[in-house]
Formats: structure tokens, sequence, C-alpha cells
């Protein structure tokens, strides 16, 4: 009887291990119980006044939320990226930087021209460069990490070129909406962005066949091809949707500051993204791909970060930190590990058995 | 050890999970002599040779080389070259960016220093003897393929080798480099090298070879001295069909007569493709089972995937029931109304990762386009609706399609194509590694989508399977079409000939 209940028991376990958020939300978990035991302030939320004399929250919570959610914007690219061409973007940092000084460069000074121009043309700028990236991994099959260090190179200069290597500012202080809040509403508008965004992926990956054509590429792009798929396109065309992503991290970050620094801005931000989608259970080797959890892994992963801030760990030391992350999940995630996980399980049920 | 022999294998056994690839193979190699090594796919031919260079170990049996006392232990590659076997594969396994002297020294020198002077030296003195159009300096990667191969050869022979196993060495030349190849293969037989040669051309074995072994499903089928095999026994051994008992499998497939008035469904002229196939014409009738045969690296696919536009194609034209149409990509075929169902199932067929539903849905999710997806009810009621009608063993229409075995994955990809109701159906190997019950329901489902009114080509490498479902056979023979049989033509000892060809 008691072996019955156990082996039930078992199969829900088995079934909740084999989940793909499992990793991320465990992760979620950890972060969360050692926080709490270690500092329980570490949750306080405050309302205060900022500077233009609006009502905000501030607090950890907050600041994941806010930071968390540029990263859960690029993660849904990076995530098509890896699915279908089976290697990651590591430009996105830099092309942050050319998609922001883009809209800089419209919006520089008292210019009058509507927001949403500056952005939709930052829009266009960081989807070439996708299709750029995505030109040299599918046509002349260069590695993506190969391809797109070009542009992780040179990104930056461009920046700066772009904006005359002058540092504008935007004056419209309603241009500080968009990174930072909205009169009347406490919370980061970032978040609510991320939120939009997450709803028009969701759409496009319940009205189209995006989700199905990316996975199938990845997966197999011979068979893919004699289905009738044309693998190439489909691996620009999630560069572009990437670039997409970063267009609108771009105008988050210039929003933050009214300006940006070409050098600095969203550095190492492509790591955090990759990072994000490997926590999501997802193979960086492409194919199969869970959105949900890439976007979880997004907040986690800022999770990390801010726990690390709060204890006071040196920002220059982090990467070290985030890099015991990585090891751990690569090693759980590699197949020879998986293998010998499964052959030890195998054994405890054959003893079980016995 | 028997006479003149330089190399002897007794009684070879190897398996693997499931398979018994060599069953008590023997083997004898002469001194100075090209002995061809024949075989279908699954003879265990590679085996063989993979056993004999120390890639895979032996299970039982001995090899004895000459001057050897008592059997060789090959444990590996190295091995191997230490006894003197020695191995030039169809892939040219050297450095391209080096020069031709050090690829011929690479890994042979000791000590730190090198005399680049006396191995330049002494890389054009076995250039010059074997009568090797390079030199010692040259960047291996300037010279062409052909000659690339004989240096490889070359350095086999220059590490004292007795034994010379060419595996497919002649795939990727052309004929004048093959002469010259052959060339370099008569010198070497002059010296005494003993030299094991597999190719799928049947004219190269008989202008250069002096013996053939013959070897099907694991097994030896005989050793012959070349002048006593004429062509047409060495293919019937290799397909393991005695000429006399050919009382004859008649295609049980009506014989098919085109109705006054009626277009052929398909019509390609001078097709061709970048696959290394020669132009062909084909046709196919609205009802009609055609098959092509030849044996394997015949071609046979090759047109196939020439008419579905999966290789890249570099003339010739199409036409659909009498109109010309463009096919140069997949999809244009699979809107014209073509179906292909590929050899090889894992790498071009199946889409592993992903569900068996999935994968049902996949050719006609395309056709129908990319902002119309099948919703997930609807999905599930046709992969459910196919996992029914074919009976796919599956746990349900979620599982990955990788999980389940050959023969039901070969039926996901088959309903996959089926569901796109084509009108031509090309079906390459379908029952090729997958069980016996499948094949037949593969067959009969086959005859019965004719007699529906859909044209069918179906390639096997079987040629009952063909000849019972099939009403006309194309035969190919190196790369080319060579015949068409029908009617009483329809026969195993009339198919056999045609794909000997020759000196009949």
């Amino acid at each position: 009887m008691e072996k019955n209940v156990k082996k039930s028991d078992d199969s829900i376990v088995m079934r909740i291990v084999r989940n793909q958020m499992f990793i991320p939300l465990l992760a979620l978990a950890v972060l969360f119980i050692f926080n709490l035991i270690a500092d329980p302030s570490f949750f306080k939320i405050m309302a205060t006044t900022n500077n233009a004399g609006n009502s905000v929250l501030t607090g950890n919570p907050i600041t994941i939320l806010d930071m968390g959610s540029e990263l859960a914007i690029l993660a849904i690219g990076m995530t098509l990226v890896t699915s279908a061409s089976g290697g990651q973007d590591i430009s996105v940092g830099a092309a942050v930087a050319i998609a922001g000084s883009v809209i800089l460069r419209v919006l520089r000074g008292g210019s009058t021209v509507p927001v949403i121009f500056a952005f939709l043309l930052g829009c266009v700028v960081a989807a070439l460069f996708g299709a750029f990236n995505g030109v040299l991994v599918a046509y002349f099959k260069i590695q993506p990490m190969i391809a797109t260090l070009i542009l992780y190179t040179a990104g930056r200069s461009i920046a700066a070129w772009i904006n005359n290597n002058e540092l504008p500012v935007i004056i419209d202080p309603k241009f500080t909406y968009y990174g930072g809040t909205i009169p009347g509403v406490p919370i980061p508008t970032p978040f609510f962005i991320a939120v939009i965004c997450i709803i028009i992926i969701g759409l496009v990956l319940k009205f189209t066949n995006l989700r199905l054509y990316t996975q199938a590429v990845g997966v197999n792009e011979n068979s893919s091809r004699l289905n009738g798929l044309n693998p190439a396109f489909i691996k620009v065309l999630s560069f572009v949707i990437l670039g997409l992503c970063v267009a609108v991290v771009g105008l988050i970050k210039v929003s933050r500051l009214s300006t940006i620094n070409y050098s600095v801005v969203a550095k190492d931000i492509e790591m955090d993204a990759i990072l994000a989608v490997a926590l999501g259970g997802n193979a960086l080797s492409g194919g199969k791909f869970n959105m949900a959890s890439s976007i979880l892994g997004a907040y986690v992963i800022q999770f990390l970060t801010t726990t690390l801030y709060a204890f006071k760990v040196e920002a220059a030391a982090l990467p070290a930190y985030k890099a015991v992350v990585v090891i751990v999940l690569v090693v759980i995630s590699a197949p020879t590990v998986r293998d010998w996980f499964s052959s030890l399980s195998k054994k405890l049920k054959v003893k079980e058995v016995a | 050890m028997k006479d003149n022999a330089v190399l002897e294998m007794r009684n070879i056994h190897k398996s693997f999970p499931g398979v018994r690839a060599l069953q008590g193979v023997d083997f004898t190699l002469r001194k100075g002599e090209v002995h061809a090594l024949m075989g279908e796919n699954g003879a265990g031919k590679s085996t063989l040779i993979k056993v004999l260079t120390g890639v895979y170990g032996k299970d039982e049996g001995n090899i004895f080389m000459d001057g050897i006392e008592g059997p060789v232990a090959i444990h590996s590659p190295q091995d191997a070259q230490k006894v003197g076997i020695s191995t030039v594969y169809q892939e040219i396994t050297l450095c391209p960016n080096l020069s031709v002297a050090e690829n011929m020294f690479i890994g042979r020198t000791s000590g730190v220093g090198q005399n680049w002077k006396k191995m330049n030296k002494d890389t054009e003195k076995i250039l010059r003897s074997l009568d090797i159009p390079a030199t010692a300096t040259q960047q291996l990667g300037t010279c062409s393929i052909a000659i690339q191969q004989m240096i490889a050869i070359a350095r086999a022979v220059d590490m004292d080798c007795k034994v010379l196993i060419l595996d497919e060495p002649t795939s990727s030349l052309d004929e004048q480099e093959v002469e010259k190849l052959f060339k370099l293969m008569r010198d070497l037989r002059s010296k005494g090298v003993g030299i094991v040669f597999v190719t799928h051309f049947l004219d190269q074995v008989y202008e250069i070879c002096d013996r053939i072994t013959v070897m099907r499903d694991g097994q030896l089928v005989g050793e012959y001295v070349i002048k006593d095999l004429p062509r047409v026994k060495l293919v019937s051994k290799m397909l393991g069909k005695e000429m006399d008992d050919m009382s004859d499998i008649k295609s049980e497939a009506k014989t098919y007569e085109r109705k006054a008035g009626e277009v052929p469904v398909l019509e390609a002229e001078n097709r061709v493709s970048d696959a290394g196939i020669k132009p062909f014409n084909f046709h196919i009738d609205k009802g009609e089972v055609n098959g092509f045969t030849g044996l394997l690296g015949s071609g046979r696919s090759e047109c196939v995937r020439a008419l579905f536009g999966a290789d890249r194609i570099t003339g010739g034209t199409i036409k659909m029931k009498g109109k010309s149409v463009k096919i140069t990509k997949p999809l244009d075929a699979m809107k014209n109304g073509i179906a292909y169902l590929p050899e090889d199932r894992k790498g071009d067929g199946i889409v592993g990762d992903l569900s068996v539903r999935d994968n049902i849905i996949l050719a006609q999710q395309v056709l129908k386009g990319f902002m119309k997806p099948f919703s997930k009810a609807e999905a599930n009621k046709i992969a459910d609706e196919y996992i029914k009608l074919l009976s796919i063993k599956t746990a349900s229409a979620d599982t990955p399609i990788k999980s389940l075995s050959g023969g039901n994955q070969q039926k996901c990809i088959l309903a996959r194509w089926l569901f796109t109701h084509p009108e031509y159906l090309i079906l390459d190997e379908p029952t090729r590694g997958i069980d016996v019950g499948t094949k037949v329901d593969i067959q009969k489902l086959v005859l019965k989508l004719a007699s529906e009114g859909m044209s069918v080509t179906f390639i096997s490498s079987e040629l009952d399977e063909m000849l019972r479902t099939c009403s006309r056979l194309v035969v190919m023979r190196d790369r080319k079409m060579v015949g068409e049989l029908s009617g009483d033509d329809l026969n195993q000892s009339k198919v056999m000939s045609t794909i000997a060809g020759g000196d009949e």
C-alpha cells in the first residue's frame, strides 16, 4: 500500500520536473527563499514621490519588474533566433545603442516630431541590422555568434556616429514616460510595455505558423525545405523580430535618461538575454522552444542581479556570480548528465521492483 | 595461408544491437591484384572494411597477414597501419592548407627537428615514381580532387602498405580523373600491392578488377574471378536472385494503357539537377504506378529529387497535365500536386523533436499559408484520423515522432503527404528498414491509391516489391536512364540484364 502511494507520488514529481517551466520556477523559488531568510526587507515596497512630483512605488521587487522587462522583451526575440538558427545574437546590446541613437537623433533638442515616428524609424533601422545578421547566418552560413560579432564590435561606434559623437538630450518631459512612470500610475512603464510585447508575440504565435515553422527549421532544416519551407528566410525573419525587440528596448533606454551613453548603454545585456533563454530550459542548439519559460527566465535573471546588488556585490564582480549560474545550467542540461540522471532513476526503479 | 595471399580474413562475425552485420565472412586478397568488394545496401561491406581497419572490433574470427606469424590483432586504425593496411576514403582526410610534402609526412616524423629539404626531396621522388603531376611544395588544396586522392594513396603506399583499401574513391571524379587513378592502381598492382576496391560503378569493376567478392545481408555470397562472372550474374548475386529460379514474380499490377485523348499527369523533358545525373525524360499517367530501379548509387533518387525540385535544378522542362510549369523548389512541386517521401527518413523526412501531429500536418500547413494555422482542435482531429487510417502505433498525437519505431515514423511521413491530397506521389524507399507487416501495408496502400486515380512512383531496393507493385520500370545505371520495361518485359531476368548492361 505504502509503495503504491509512493509510486503515484513519483510520477507527479516526475511530471513537474519534466515540465520546461520547472527550472526557472525552481530558480525563482530558491532566490525567493534565500532572500526571505537572509534579509526579508529585500521585499519591502515603498510609496515615494519622484522628481517630477508623481507618487511612485520603489523597492527591489519594483526594480525587478522594471529592469527585468527590458530583458523579457529581448528574450522574446532571442528565443526565436535560438530556435531557428541554433545560435545566439551577441550584438543585441550594440543594436540597442544604435536604435536608441536613431530615436535620440530624431527627438534631440526641442524637436516636435511625434515619438511614434522616431520609434518606427528606430524599428526600421534595428530590423535592417537584424536582417544583416540574419543574412550572414542564413545565406552565408556563418555561425551566429561569429556573424553577430561584427555588429557587436562596430555597433556602438555606429551609434555614436549617428549623433555625430554628441550626447544631446531630449527636452520634452513627456518623453520620460516610456522608461519612467506615467503620472498617476505608480508602476514603471517598461513593465506595461513588456506586457504589450508579450501579448503581441502571444497573438502572433497563436494566429500564425511562426512557432511551427521556426521549430521545424531549427530541428531539421533539410526536412523543412522538402516540406516547402524556406529555412533561410525563416532564420532571417527571426533576426528581424529580434531587431524589433531591440528597438523597443532602445526606446526605453533613451527615455530613462532622456539621452544615452553609446559605450555603456545596455552593456552585456545580450548575455542576460541569452541566459534567460537558457534558464527557460530552451536548448541553445535550437529546435523546440517555450516562450513563456524564456520570459519567466528573464525576470529570474533580473531577480538574481538585483539580489546580488542588494548584497552589495560590486557591479564588476556580478558576471562572476552569473557565471556560476551558467555553469550549473549548462551542466544540468548537458546530454551526458541527463543520461546519467535517467540511468540513475532507472537503477532506482529496478531496485524498488526488486 | 593460401599461395600468394597477402591478407586472409576467416569466419568474421560482428553484431550490433539488433543486427547481425557480419556472419562468418571469409575474404582473401592476393599479392598484385585489384579485388572488388560488391554488395547492396546492408550487405556488410563497410562493416567488413571497418573491422579490417580497426574502426570496429570483431566478435569472432581471425585476420592473417603475409609475413606475420599467427593471427594479427587490429584494435585501432594505427594497428592496421602498422601491419601494412592503409585506407583511402571517398572524402579526402588530408589537410588542404598544408603542402603536399607536409601531408605526405604528417604524423610520421619523430622528434622535434625536421629536415624540410629531405622531406621535400623524398616527396618529389615518390610523386615522380608514381607519376603524380604535383610538386612537393604545392599547397594540397590547389590540386584537383583526383590528384588529392592520388596523393592520399601515395601517402598510404609510402607507409609501406601491403594492402590498400579504396573506399569509393571514384564517386566524385570525372572520367579522365578516373582514368588517371586507374593508371596509378595498375602501377601499384604491378608492384605487388593488394588493392581492395569498393565502388558502385559496374563499368569500373569490369575495367580494372581481377577478382570480385560479393556479399549480401552480412554473408559471403562468393569469390569469383572476373572472367567467370558476367555482369548479369554479378547483379543477380548482389540482389540475391538466381537466374535459374526466375520462374518469375510477375507484376500483379495491371498493365497500364493510356486512355485515348488523355495527357500524362507529369511529363519531364531533359530534366537535370546538380546531383550528378545525366538529363532524362520521364512521364507518368493518371492512376499509374511506376518504379525506378538500379543498383545503389545509380541515380534513382536523384531523378525523383529532380522532379520534385529537391536538388538545384540545372535544366529541362516539366509539364503537368499538358501545361508547362516551373518547378525549381519543393514548394513549387507541392503547389502542383506533387508529394515526395524522401529516401533518408531521419535526415530528410521526420522533424524529430516535433510531435506526431505537427509532423503530419506540416506539408499541408505550409501549403495553406503562414497566416492560416490549423487550430489545435483541427490539427488533433486530422492527426487522429490518419493515426487510425494508417494504424500508426503511437502513445498519442503529442508524442515526439523520434520516439516511434522506424515503420511508424514512415507512416507519419506518408500521412503527411496523403493529407496534401497529391495527384502524383513519389515514394523513395518507403519500405527500407521497416518491419515486414508495415511493408505489406505500404504496398497495398500504393495499389489502392493508384486504383483511386493517384499516380505513384515507387522506389525500392527490393526487386520483388517493385515487380509486385509497378506496371512500368525505369532502369538506371551509372546515373543514366538506360531502359524502360513494361508488360511482358517486366520480369526479373530482363530487369537484371538491363541493370547490368554492357557485355552480355
